[in-house]
Order: structure tokens, then C-alpha cells, then sequence
């Protein structure tokens, strides 16, 4: 299989990126700055993201779409206003989730960013769901985030306006006399903005927004960055077989939902009301020692516990940290756990999540 | 670095008498990108040419340090447990791993020097 690219990647080889194969498409590991310094510039300032290769589908509006799209989804579509945006799940019949997506209401459609590695079935999915009619998977996009303290700013001097966005709202802007899609979202526990925008201005537009300060970030740090906002990879911290209640993301399915029909609803109401027998957990070792994915958690009786999902050094707390699932009954914060790597046990605490807390602008304050 | 060997393995050596200094390559550190662990051998214990004696993690992955001649470890950087950045930022000078007392001075031999390693660095990454 050919290797795809996304339409920054000469962009990319400019900046002297280093390239991993990632869900089929050759991506920025990292650029010359290397993980650590490319994590503290997006903390500090602005880190500019290609993640052209996520999936941007787009379905034509209708309340009978809506009822179609709440059948597969958790979450209360028909009170999502125009240009809103709410983190969901694409549900699988056992509880489990087969994508984690942000689904925005736009003016005549609505607009599903997918993870890259699961686009193709989740197109699937939900062409079966809608007979397949009304859908586009867009490939003549790009999506590209940019995050940190200064993105607003940086942004603010490419697209007039787009500050007055708030938190998971999105809007319409144009760019070079295109007409481009903004979101105030992310993946890095940062403020910043998610913009969909044609290949063909995508260089021209990160270019911009370098000249004015940013810096671009590869996906090392987006890793570093994600998981110390406690935020969820999927194909590691999420699949097929943890449900959202495990995985400690119940916020993300609407209130006046969890009573409703939808796919996996009643294995889900059953571990509202019955309680879970794992529970996705923040994890601090208490040494430097990094525990990786699939790392072995036990408890003080050395009984086997749990699993890590996802284990790195966080540059921004100087700290050894992980995610994995532990049973409901060592779940609890400041709990005493032993990590095995290379065959010591490592002694770690439960701990509460984010690892790092900023706080989401809520529209426009302080510019 | 005239008296500095170089192994396979991308560490480094030094002799001065009976002590060697060990640490990794100007090159592994680069391949590694930022390390942020390091796990050292215990002072006063022995090691064996090529065996395992150390840990390094970068944020990416972990990887085994190996030392390129057997010996005792006479005296291990502390300095680089604490801070591991400074690997990156002084490979081939500061931030040595550990010193051993050479059980055998002829292990030496099967080392690559300094032009060999090079050229071994650049063969291998490409």
C-alpha cells in the first residue's frame, strides 16, 4: 500500500521534519527542535498541528438525519445549536467505542472529524446507517490545529474575528478568498482552534501563521501534550472493548440521552446503574521510570490489577506519567500501585486527571 | 576523543589507566531524540562485554545501554539520573553513564575508532 501524504508534507520536509508512518500516511514525528522544546513552545506560545490526515465527513442536515446520526452516537444532537461542537462516540453494539469524534452542527450539515487510523470504517458505519446518501468524506481538505496561549493572536492576524469564537463553537472565515471552517477546539489541554481549509491554500496558510509566530509541532509532542491533558488516544486508551463509562468519559453522553435507544445504550445503562469493573485512571509513578503501554499494574497484595494504555515523560509537569485501567476497587485517587517495567515493580499513585490544568478561554477575554 | 573506541551499540569508551569512561554516541542521542530517564548499573557491580548496563527512555521508546567491555563499575554520573537531558546536550563529554575497572584491556581491540565509528554511523542511519 502506498504511503499517503497529507498537502503540507513538502511543508514538512522544509522544516527538516522527521517522518513516521502513522494510519497510513508519512507524518512529522518531529521537527528539529525535537519533543520536549516543540511541547513547551505549544504550552508557552503556539504550536501550528497538521492533522490533515483525521477524517473530515460531512452529512447534509435534516431532522431525519439527526434521529439517524443519535441511533449510532450518545449524544443529544436535535439541542446542538448551529456552528456548536460536542465531543462523541461512534458506539459499538457491546458498549464499546469504534471511533472517538468531534461532531459539529454547521449551517445545512453537520461536519465529523474521525481519527485516521479508523476513518474508513467509520464511513462504513455510518453510510449503512444512512443508506448510504447525504455523506461526503472530504479529501480535498486539510485540518490543521493551532494551540498555545498565543495561537489566538497569531490566528486573530491571519482570520479577523476568529477570537470572538468560543470554546467548542466554530464558524465560518475565509482565507486568500477561500471560504474555510473554524473551530475553537483541540487535543493539548491548550486554547486554541481547529481550521478546515482547501489543500491547495494549506501551505500558503500555515506559512502565514508561522511568519507570525507559530512554530509547527509533530505528533511526539501532541502526544506528550495530550496525555497530559488526560485526553484519550484511540487504538490505546479507548477501543472496541472499553465503553465510555469505563473509560471514565460518561460527561461525553448527553444527560437526556443515557435513557434513550442507541447502539450499545443498554450495556451502557447497565454500568451507570450497576457500577463499572474498570475504570480508566491517571497513574504517577513515583520514580522518573517511564511505564509504557501494556505496562502490568498491581496492587500492594501483588495481585495483578490492571494495564497502562498510554505512559510518557510530561516535559510541562516534569514528570513520569501514565493512563491505563485498574479494577473499580483500587480506582480511587492516591491509591498505592505497583508498575512492572523491566521487571521491577515500580511504586505509583492513582491520581486525579488532567495531569496539567489550563483553563479553555471562554470566548473573547484578555486579548 | 584520539583514545576513544566506539561499539556497535553507539556507546563510547575512554581509557585512562586502568579506568574506562563509558557513555553513548553524539549519534544514538540524536536517533533517540529527547531522553527524559536513565538507569545506570549499581556502583561495585560487574558487567559483561556487551550485556545489558543501563536504560535509556526518550519519549518515544526505551532503550538498553550495553557496555563495550567487561567490568567493575567503579563510579556511576548521578548527575545524569537527575537531569537526563543533559545527554542530549553534552553526549561525548559530561554526561558519561559510568566508569568501570577493565577486567580485560584486550576487548578493546574489537572496537571501532573514531573515523570507523563514523563512517559505521553514517552506514547504518542511512
Amino acid at each position: 500500500m502506498n504511503v499517503k501524504k497529507t498537502a503540507l508534507y513538502e511543508l514538512h520536509k522544509k522544516h527538516k521534519a522527521k517522518f513516521v508512518e502513522f494510519a497510513g500516511y508519512s507524518m512529522p514525528i518531529q521537527y528539529s527542535e525535537g519533543i520536549v522544546k516543540e511541547h513547551n513552545i505549544t504550552r508557552n506560545k503556539s504550536g501550528i498541528f497538521d492533522v490533515s490526515h483525521m477524517g473530515q465527513l460531512f452529512i447534509k442536515y435534516s431532522d431525519d438525519i439527526t434521529d439517524k446520526l443519535q441511533e449510532i452516537l450518545p449524544t443529544d444532537l436535535k439541542n446542538l445549536k448551529i456552528n456548536q461542537s460536542k465531543y462523541s462516540f461512534l458506539m459499538k453494539e457491546n458498549g464499546g467505542i469504534y471511533d472517538d469524534l468531534i461532531i459539529t452542527r454547521m449551517k445545512d450539515q453537520y461536519m465529523i472529524i474521525l481519527n485516521a487510523a479508523c476513518k474508513q470504517n467509520d464511513l462504513q458505519i455510518i453510510k449503512n446507517k444512512l443508506n448510504n446518501q447525504n455523506l461526503d468524506m472530504n479529501n480535498d481538505l486539510s485540518l490543521i490545529a493551532i494551540q498555545g496561549p498565543d495561537s489566538k493572536i497569531i490566528l486573530e492576524y491571519v482570520v479577523s474575528n476568529v477570537s470572538k469564537l468560543k470554546f467548542m463553537n466554530g464558524g465560518n472565515f475565509s482565507f486568500a478568498n477561500n471560504e474555510i471552517f473554524i473551530t475553537r477546539s483541540g487535543y493539548t489541554g491548550e486554547d486554541g482552534f481547529e481550521i478546515s481549509l482547501p489543500n491547495k491554500v494549506a501551505i500558503s496558510f500555515v506559512e502565514e501563521l508561522i511568519l507570525k509566530g507559530s512554530t509547527l509541532i509533530g505528533l511526539g509532542a501532541r502526544d506528550t501534550l495530550r496525555l497530559e491533558a488526560g485526553l484519550c488516544l484511540y487504538g490505546h486508551d479507548i477501543n472496541e472493548n472499553t465503553s465510555p463509562v469505563e473509560a471514565n468519559l460518561k460527561w461525553a453522553i448527553s444527560k437526556n440521552r443515557i435513557n434513550d435507544n442507541f447502539t450499545g445504550s443498554q450495556k451502557i445503562k447497565k454500568q451507570i446503574e450497576e457500577g463499572v469493573s474498570k475504570l480508566r485512571v491517571g497513574i504517577k509513578p513515583e520514580t522518573r521510570v517511564i511505564a509504557r503501554e501494556s505496562t502490568k499494574i498491581f496492587d500492594e497484595k501483588d495481585n495483578e490489577i490492571g494495564k497502562v494504555t498510554s505512559g510518557t515523560f510530561g516535559p510541562s509537569v516534569n514528570a513520569s506519567i501514565a493512563m491505563g485501567y485498574i479494577s473499580n476497587s483500587h480506582s480511587k485517587t492516591d491509591t498505592k500501585i505497583f508498575l512492572e517495567v523491566r521487571g521491577k515493580k515500580v511504586p505509583a499513585n492513582v491520581c486525579d486527571l488532567p495531569f496539567y490544568k489550563k483553563s479553555y478561554v471562554k470566548g473573547e477575554a484578555n486579548v | 576523543m584520539s583514545n576513544t573506541k566506539f561499539s556497535k551499540e553507539h556507546e563510547w569508551i575512554t581509557l585512562d589507566g586502568e579506568v574506562g569512561t563509558i557513555g553513548i554516541t553524539k549519534h544514538a542521542t540524536e536517533m533517540l531524540g529527547d531522553i527524559v530517564f536513565a538507569e545506570l548499573p549499581e556502583k561495585g557491580s560487574n558487567v559483561e562485554k556487551d550485556g545489558t548496563a543501563g536504560v535509556v527512555e526518550s519519549t518515544k521508546a526505551a532503550s538498553d545501554v550495553y557496555t563495550p567491555v567487561s567490568g567493575e563499575v567503579v563510579e556511576i554520573n548521578q548527575s545524569i539520573v537527575d537531569d537526563p537531558s543533559k545527554i542530549n546536550a553534552d553526549p561525548e563529554g559530561g554526561a558519561w553513564f559510568f566508569k568501570l575497572k577493565l577486567k580485560d584491556k584486550s576487548e578493546l581491540d574489537t572496537l571501532m575508532n573514531k573515523d570507523e565509528y563514523d563512517k559505521f554511523a553514517k552506514e547504518t542511519s542511512a
